[in-house]
C-alpha cells in the first residue's frame, strides 16, 4: 500500500485554506469596505502611458503629452511614476506636456503616467475644453500651387463648410493618392500624415482644423492603439470628422490626448524609445477608497494587492484569475457529473476563447473548425504520415482555416468571425487528433459524444466565468480562490457516484428493487 | 435520483470515483503499475513465473526497424500486432491470413505491407498510448480460441476478464466479440459481456451495450449457461498474478487457446466497471469481504477456494 496521508490531514488542510480565505475576505469586506458587487455606474477609466528607453549615462530629457481633459472627459486624478527624475508639467501651445529629466541614468528606464478620467466634466482637476488653436500654415512654391488647386476643387464640389470639409478630406485620403497630394505629403509619407495635411489645408482655406490624437476607452485594452481624428472649428465648436468618409461624426469612447503635429513622445539623450498606452475600466470609487484605506492600515498586506500592478498586468490577471474557476467547473463536470472531455483542460481554454467570440458564435466557429479539421485529418490518414509531421500538418491547416473563416465572415459582414483568431489553435489541433483516433477506434458516436461533451463543459464554464459579479469577486478578492482550492482538494477524495453513473448502472439498481 | 443513488449503494455498485480513490490509488503502487503498462514487460514477467502467454514473434521499438517487418513476419500467416502501452484495445490489429502479398484481417479486409508498416509507425509514435508517449509494437501469436466459444463469438477472440483484489479473484466476465465491435472484445467497442459464476465457471446473463441478451446477436446461439473449460486453472493463474505484479487491484485478461489452454493476455491496473453490469452485481460488497478475510488467506489455493465458495451464484440464480 502506498503511504496515504489520512483523511484528517486533508481535513486540516482544507480547514486552514477555508479559514484563511474567509478571514482575509471578511477583513476586506467589513473593515475596509471593499464592495461585494460591481458598481452599476463604474464609469471611470484608468489610463496609463508607459515610456521606456535605453539610457547611456548621459542627461536624458523625455517629453510626453498628457491628458488635457475635454468637454466630454474630465481628468479627476493623475500621477507620475519615475524614480529619480525631475518632473515638470507645462502647457506649450495649448497641449499639456510632462517633462522628465535626469542628469545621468543607465540601462532600461520606464516612466509611467497614470490618470483617471470620468465622462462629463465635474470637479475636474484640469479642464481645457478648447485646446490649442491651429496656426495658419504657409505653403511655398509648387506646394502652394498644389494646395490652392486642391482647395479650389473641394470648394467647387461643396456648398457649405460641412461639405467642403468632407470633399477636401476625401481628396486627401483617396487611394491611390492624388498627384497634388503626393507633392504635399513628400516622398515617404508616414501613417497619419494625410490627416495632418488635411488639417493644414483646411486651416489654410480659412476653416480652422486640427488633428486630435487619443485613445478609445474600451474594456481592457492591454495596449490601446493611438487613434487620430480630424477636427474643424465651426460656429465656435469643434466638430469631429471621420478620416475614412470625411463626414462629420461624433466618435464614441474617444478620449482626446493632444492636438496638432507634435509627436506623442520626444526623448533626447537616450535611444530605443518604446511607448505604450493601456486603458482599463476603473474600479468604482468605493473600491479605490477601500484600497487606499487598506494601504494605510495594513501596508504589508496591501502592498501586495493586484491593484498596485500596472494596468496592463492587471488586465492579464482579470483573465488569469478566471482560469481556476473554469478548472473547478471542469472538475465538477468530470468527477461529479461524469462528462467525458477531450484533453483535461481543453474546455477551460475554449471557454476563455468564448469570452471574445460570444457563446453562439464561439460554438459555431469551434464546430466549423473542428469539422473541417477532421475532414483534413481523415484525408491525411490516407497519406500515412508519421505522428509529429501529421500533427504539424493539421496545425497548419487549422491556422489557415481560421484565417479563411475570418476573411469569409468579414466578407459576409459578420464581425464575430474575426475573433476566431483567439481560439487556442494548438488545443484545437490536439482535439482534432484525439477525436479522429476515437472516431476510428470507437466509432463516430463516441467521438461526437465526447466532442459535444467537451463543448458543453466549455459552454457551461463560459456562462459561469462570464458573470460580471464573479469576475469582480475573483479580481477584488483573489483569496476566494483558496476556497476553490479547498473544494478541489475535497473533490479529489470524493468517492460517491458520478451522476451519469446512476444512468450507466441503472440495470443494477433495478435488480435490487425487484 | 436519490432513489437511484440509494439503490446503487445498496447493491454495492462500485463507482469510478471510489474505484480510483479507495482501490487503485490505495492498492496499486506506481512502480507496480509500470510493470503492466508495458505488455512486453508483463510478458517477460509472466514467462519467468511459468504463466502461459501468447508467444512473442518480435517487437519493433524504433522507426528504423519498421522496414524489418517483412523479415520478422516471414512464414507467419496469422499474428497479432498490438501497442505495448495501448489501452482499451485501441491499436490492436489481428491478421488471420495472407492473400498473395497482402495481409488479411479478421474482418476480411486486405492490407498491403505499407498499410501494415504505417500502422506500426503509428503505434511507435504513441498514437495509441496513454499521454501520447512513444511506444513499442508487439507482434505475437494469434490465439486460436477454444471451440466452446466458436458458436458465440464473431470474428475476434473472446477473452475472460477476472478482477483480482489482494490476490483473490472477485468477479469475472467473458467478453464476446460481435459484428458491432469489429471483432474486438471490449465492451465499450460493442462486445457482449457475460457474467460468470465464480464457483463453476458457467456463464450467466449477458449484456450487450445496455440491454440484457440471451443469444449472441450475430450467431443466435445461447450465451448463457456455457461452461468455461479449465475454470479452476484460470482462477489460479489470475490469483497468481498478484504475486507477479504486486498490484492489489487488477484486472487479468485471459484467453483459452484450443491447444495450449489458458493464456494470460494482459493485466490492467485500472480495470473497467462494466463487469458489474455483465454480472448484474456490485463489486463493492465482494471487495469489502476480501478486505475482512485477506490476512487469513495465505496461498493461491486458499484464495481461489475462498472466491469459489463465497462468490458462487445461489441455485435460485440471485447473486450475492
Amino acid at each position: 500500500m502506498e503511504p496515504v496521508a489520512g483523511k484528517t490531514h486533508l481535513r486540516w488542510v482544507v480547514l486552514a485554506l477555508v479559514a484563511t480565505s474567509l478571514a482575509v475576505f471578511a477583513v476586506k469586506v467589513f473593515v475596509l469596505g471593499f464592495p461585494l458587487l460591481p458598481h452599476a455606474q463604474s464609469e471611470t477609466w484608468d489610463v496609463e502611458a508607459r515610456v521606456s528607453f535605453l539610457a547611456r549615462g548621459r542627461p536624458v530629457k523625455a517629453r510626453l503629452h498628457i491628458l488635457p481633459g475635454s468637454d466630454r472627459y474630465a481628468v479627476i486624478d493623475e500621477s507620475f511614476v519615475s524614480r529619480g527624475y525631475g518632473i515638470n508639467t507645462a502647457s506649450p501651445g495649448g497641449n499639456r506636456q510632462v517633462t522628465w529629466a535626469i542628469r545621468g541614468a543607465q540601462g532600461r528606464q520606464a516612466l509611467y503616467y497614470r490618470a483617471t478620467v470620468r465622462p462629463a466634466p465635474g470637479n475636474a482637476v484640469h479642464s481645457q475644453p478648447a485646446g490649442p488653436m491651429p496656426q495658419k500654415p504657409e505653403f511655398a512654391g509648387i506646394e502652394a500651387a498644389a494646395a490652392r488647386s486642391l482647395i479650389d476643387d473641394a470648394r467647387a464640389r461643396s456648398a457649405d463648410p460641412d461639405t467642403f470639409v468632407s470633399a477636401l478630406v476625401q481628396q486627401v485620403t483617396a487611394v491611390p493618392a492624388d498627384q497634388r497630394v503626393r507633392v504635399l505629403l513628400g516622398r515617404n509619407p508616414q501613417p497619419g500624415k494625410d490627416l495632418m495635411l488635411a488639417a493644414r489645408l483646411l486651416t489654410f482655406a480659412g476653416v480652422p482644423a486640427r488633428v486630435a490624437h487619443g485613445v478609445r476607452l474600451t474594456d481592457l485594452e492591454r495596449s490601446a492603439p493611438l487613434v487620430d481624428w480630424l477636427q474643424f472649428l465651426h460656429k465656435g465648436r469643434w466638430h469631429y470628422v471621420s478620416s475614412q468618409t470625411g463626414v462629420e461624426q461624433t466618435p464614441r469612447d474617444f478620449l482626446p490626448w493632444w492636438y496638432g503635429d507634435r509627436p506623442f513622445v520626444q526623448v533626447s539623450g537616450a535611444n530605443r524609445v518604446e511607448t505604450s498606452v493601456a486603458v482599463a475600466r476603473g474600479r468604482e470609487t468605493a473600491l479605490g477608497g477601500a484600497t487606499e484605506q487598506g494601504l494605510r492600515l495594513m501596508p504589508k498586506l496591501f502592498g501586495f494587492s493586484l491593484f498596485t500592478l500596472p494596468i496592463e498586468t492587471q488586465a492579464v490577471y482579470h483573465v488569469l484569475l478566471l482560469v481556476p474557476v473554469g478548472a473547478f467547473i471542469l472538475v465538477l463536470m468530470r468527477n461529479v457529473v461524469g462528462f467525458k472531455t477531450f484533453g483535461t483542460f481543453m474546455p477551460v481554454l475554449i471557454a476563455l476563447a468564448f469570452r471574445q467570440t460570444e457563446l453562439l458564435w464561439g460554438i459555431v466557429l469551434f464546430s466549423a473548425i473542428v469539422a473541417l479539421g477532421l475532414t483534413v485529418r481523415f484525408y491525411l490518414e490516407r497519406l500515412k504520415l508519421l505522428l509529429v509531421p501529421r500533427l504539424a500538418a493539421v496545425l497548419i491547416v487549422v491556422v489557415l482555416l481560421m484565417a479563411a473563416l475570418s476573411v469569409l465572415s468579414h466578407r459576409l459582414g459578420l464581425p464575430q468571425g474575426l475573433s476566431v483568431a483567439l481560439f487556442p489553435m494548438v488545443i484545437l489541433t490536439m482535439t482534432i487528433e484525439r477525436m479522429s483516433i476515437v472516431w476510428e477506434e470507437r466509432g463516430a458516436f463516441e467521438a461526437l459524444q465526447e466532442g459535444s461533451g467537451s463543448l458543453a463543459v466549455a459552454a457551461l464554464a463560459y456562462l459561469v466565468i462570464n458573470q460580471a459579479w464573479l469576475q469582480h469577486l475573483v479580481f477584488v478578492f483573489p483569496e476566494l480562490l483558496l476556497l476553490l482550492l479547498a473544494a478541489v482538494l475535497l473533490l479529489g477524495r470524493y468517492t460517491g457516484y458520478r451522476l451519469l453513473e446512476l444512468r450507466r448502472f441503472r440495470a443494477l439498481a433495478r435488480d435490487e428493487s425487484r | 435520483m436519490r432513489g437511484a443513488w440509494r439503490r446503487l449503494a445498496e447493491a454495492g455498485v462500485l463507482g469510478i470515483n471510489r474505484r480510483n480513490a479507495d482501490f487503485t490509488l490505495m492498492y496499486n503502487r506506481r512502480d507496480c503499475i509500470a510493470l503492466v503498462d508495458d505488455k512486453l514487460v508483463t510478458k517477460a514477467l509472466a514467462q519467468a513465473r511459468g504463466i502461459a502467454v501468447p508467444e512473442l514473434y518480435g517487437a519493433v521499438e524504433i522507426e528504423h526497424d519498421v522496414r524489418r517487418l517483412p523479415r520478422m513476419l516471414a512464414g507467419r500467416n496469422e499474428f497479432v500486432v498490438k501497442p505495448a502501452r495501448g489501452s482499451g484495445g485501441d491499436g490492436i490489429l489481428v491478421v488471420a491470413g495472407r492473400f498473395r502479398d497482402m495481409y488479411r484481417r479478421v474482418s476480411g479486409a486486405l492490407m498491403d505491407q505499407s498499410d501494415l508498416n504505417h500502422h506500426v509507425s503509428n503505434i511507435l509514435s504513441g498514437m495509441y498510448s496513454l499521454g501520447g508517449f512513444p511506444d513499442k509494437a508487439l507482434i505475437e501469436y494469434r490465439v486460436e480460441f477454444d471451440p466452446v466459444f466458436e458458436a458465440i463469438s464473431y470474428q475476434g477472440v473472446p477473452d475472460v476478464r477476472i478482477i483480482v483484489f489482494l490476490g483473490v479473484p472477485v468477479m469475472a466476465m467473458v467478453r464476446l466479440p460481435c459484428r458491432l465491435s469489429d471483432g474486438r472484445a471490449n465492451l465499450h467497442q460493442g462486445a457482449i459481456g457475460t457474467g460468470v459464476d465464480m464457483a463453476t465457471g458457467r456463464t450467466l446473463t449477458a449484456v450487450w451495450r445496455t440491454e440484457v441478451v440471451a443469444e449472441h446477436p450475430d450467431t443466435g446461439n445461447p450465451v448463457t449457461g456455457v461452461a468455461i473449460p479449465h475454470w479452476p486453472r484460470m482462477l489460479e493463474t489470475a490469483a497468481g498474478c498478484f504475486e507477479m505484479t504486486g498490484l492489489g487491484y487488477q484486472g487479468v485478461d485471459l484467453v483459452l487457446d484450443r491447444t495450449r489452454g489458458p493464456m494470460m493476455l494482459e493485466i490492467n491496473a485500472r480495470p473497467g466497471l462494466n463487469i458489474q453490469i455483465a454480472n448484474r452485481a456490485g463489486l463493492l460488497n465482494r471487495l469489502r469481504q476480501v478486505q475482512a478475510v485477506v490476512p487469513e488467506l495465505h496461498t493461491v489455493e486458499q484464495r481461489v477456494a475462498f472466491a469459489r465458495e463465497r462468490f458462487a451464484v445461489r441455485p435460485s440464480g440471485i447473486l450475492r
